[in-house]
């Protein structure tokens, strides 16, 4: 099958009247939530999950598709209007963002987010449109050595993206590893770790997990200091961009894609580092550095576009490899499994519709992110003025339900309260989250990999650095740590961190 | 001169010491294996010994310096009523039934803030009551008991 006819199929798939209305209630759903400031798109997603649970697995993934770039759209209009951003991808949009807002051009700020978000959305569709295909064949030569050295990088890149102490980042990622052995062992099914509780034998449950470290803990950090928003702006007028603005914006949305696109493919969060690329590529590039930070919308157009590009092209690992690039992929992971398909290599010959649906599914979402956000911006800024006190009952409740509903399991809930609290305490001591869920994905699969290449070798592991690929990308892995460890580049990603305070 | 101590690396390290200490306790119960045939015990005691190794790694760095923020007050009222609510979630849900629980919690939840007064989060619970009834129950189709059997109904 060619390109061209396989996108026919899955064009077929995504204008199914059905799909298009499911693909439409997830942008809207996902941008709802994603607006409300303090949720980011992968706790938007965790909460949202559960809803997706009783649809057919095409049009529940479309639909979770749907709401993850709604969730993302969502975030960076939070953090345009009020300088708070729902996840770090969206820091660097609010640096000049908010500034443009104060100086009352949130219009265009929104605007130049949503036409470059559509543009690099629609390119790196395409890229993976072209890419996955190969890749997954190529996948599927990789053997159990290459998986395990592919997770180790991805788990390595992570932290060197994350925020602060790297100690803390990689203990986190250990600590998401042992959290996932919890269960049967795969092998002799042995159940470990579960205080002979009959519920913990399939191992703790994702959304629980996700749900208490990303949506409980951060309650409780809200409620530490309460105070109420400010919503600086009232009404957004003149979402139009004059000429100028899309002088200025064209460079910089170009840039961001290519940008995007190349980064997002790096199982380990792509998406934050080319956020960050873009806007310190565009600073750079720029022939008035000294306007940045106050409010150029160059700096907001540039970082959405990679954002966004890397978004799209982070599905890339994931449909191919069955690797999940950061925290979103990896729910979208315990998505497809709920729905009892095994993300990889085989998704595409297996289930062809499923997999050329959601890629189409991805330009009418993109298509109706804008036709949907434009004229509904209003609304937006009308949600960001509901108070906290008001919202995060609301949150808790839908965590508790909306877990419950998956799997009827009370004992899900009792895991809630458990990472909520201990999300919350790793959190309060200055440890960020996100590793920890990658870890926790990443877990099975590692162990899985490790166990069957020392099999495959005889116990030799010699195995990892003697098959090239392998080799290749262990290598890669400890260029990432020592990236991360140099000096020079760790004061710069202070720098990066101190901008967006 | 004064001795520093940064508080937040030394309580984190230590929370990875515990767990990792809990891991490999518990993971010598299970067969080690052979790095050629890895037993269910392989795993666990190889990476909890690497989380208890950086957590002591984090914590003495945390005898070089000092925190640079002063530490925030706790939430002891968001911590019991938010946490609570969850376990009381779980406990009940099955025995009085959907609409109880969801107002009880939502009320409870909502008086954890401090900016809310027992009227609003009353108003509050009521509001999240008919929005979930609707979002779960009647869109979802979610298969919930409304009154439990705890209830003399």
């Amino acid at each position: 099958m060619d390109l061209f006819s396989s996108l026919g199929l899955g064009f077929s798939v995504a204008l199914d009247p059905f799909n298009v209305f499911y693909c439409f209630v997830g942008v809207l759903l996902g941008t709802l939530v994603g607006v409300l400031p303090g949720i980011g798109p992968t706790a938007t997603i965790a909460m949202l999950l559960p809803i997706t649970f009783s649809l057919n697995p095409e049009t529940a993934l479309i639909m979770l598709a749907g709401i993850y770039y709604g969730a993302q759209y969502g975030g960076s209009t939070t953090a345009i209007l009020i300088n708070l951003p729902g996840e770090s991808s969206a820091a660097v949009t609010a640096i000049d963002g908010y500034q443009m807002a104060r100086q009352g051009r949130a219009g265009p700020a929104l605007a130049a987010a949503a036409l470059g978000s559509f543009f690099a959305g629609s390119v790196a569709t395409f890229l993976l449109a072209a890419f996955a295909p190969p890749l997954a064949r190529a996948a599927l030569s990789f053997g159990s050595p290459e998986y395990f050295s592919l997770i180790v990088l991805g788990l390595l890149v992570s932290i060197a993206l994350a925020h602060g102490s790297i100690l803390k980042a990689l203990a986190m990622i250990v600590l998401g590893l042992l959290l996932g052995m919890v269960g049967q062992d795969i092998y002799t099914g042995t159940p470990r770790f579960t205080f002979g509780l009959r519920e913990l034998f399939g191992g703790l449950n994702f959304v629980a997990l996700a749900v208490g470290v990303f949506g409980i803990a951060e309650i409780l950090r809200n409620l530490e200091n309460e105070r109420e928003r400010e919503v600086g702006v009232k009404a957004v007028k003149n979402l139009w961009l004059t000429r100028d603005d899309f002088r200025r914006i064209a460079a910089p949305v170009l840039r961001g894609t290519v940008i995007g696109s190349l980064l997002g493919i790096l199982p380990g969060g792509g998406h934050i580092l080319s956020a960050f690329a873009s806007y310190s590529a565009e600073k750079r590039l720029s022939k008035h550095p000294e306007q940045f930070g106050k409010g150029a919308i160059e700096g907001v157009a540039g970082p959405e576009s990679a954002n966004n590009a890397a978004a799209q092209t982070s599905f890339i690992p994931l449909m191919t490899l069955g690797i999940p690039a950061h925290p979103v992929m990896a729910l979208m992971i315990g998505a497809f499994i709920l729905q009892g398909i095994t993300p990889g290599p085989n998704v595409i010959n297996e289930q062809p519709a499923l997999f050329w649906g959601i890629i189409a599914s991805m330009w009418v979402g993109n298509l109706l992110l804008v036709i949907l956000n434009l004229p509904l911006v209003g609304l937006w800024v009308k949600m960001l003025s509901i108070p906290y006190r008001v919202l995060f009952p609301a949150i808790v409740l839908f965590a508790c339900i909306g877990t419950l509903s998956i799997n009827q399991n009370i004992f899900d809930i009792y895991a809630i309260a458990f990472f909520g609290l201990v999300g919350y305490l790793l959190i309060r001591f200055g440890c960020e989250p996100a590793p920890l869920l990658l870890g926790f994905v990443l877990g099975p699969l590692l162990e899985e990999h490790l166990r069957r290449a020392m099999i495959i070798s005889r116990g030799d592991p010699m195995v990892f650095v003697e098959r090239p690929i392998s080799a290749a990308l262990l290598a890669l892995a400890l260029a990432a740590v020592l990236i991360a460890v140099l000096p020079n580049i760790r004061r710069k990603r202070q720098e990066v961190f101190v901008e967006d305070d | 001169m004064a001795f520093s101590v940064s508080r937040n690396d030394v309580a984190s390290g230590a929370i990875f010491v515990a767990f990792g200490a809990y891991f490999v306790l518990e993971a010598t119960k299970y067969e080690f294996g052979t790095p050629f045939r890895m037993g269910p015990g392989f795993m666990p005691i190889v990476l909890g010994g690497i989380l208890i190794v950086l957590g002591l790694a984090v914590a003495a760095k945390g005898f070089a310096h000092a925190d640079t923020e002063e530490a925030v007050p706790w939430p002891w009222r968001g911590l019991v009523m938010v946490l609570g609510t969850i376990v009381f979630f779980a406990a009940t849900i099955r025995g009085l039934g959907f609409i109880p629980v969801v107002l009880i919690s939502g009320f409870v939840t909502a008086l954890s803030s401090a900016r809310n007064n027992p009227l609003s989060a009353l108003a509050v619970s009521v509001g999240l009551c008919v929005l979930c009834y609707a979002i779960f129950v009647v869109g979802l189709g979610m298969i919930v008991p409304l009154f439990g059997p705890w209830l003399p109904l």
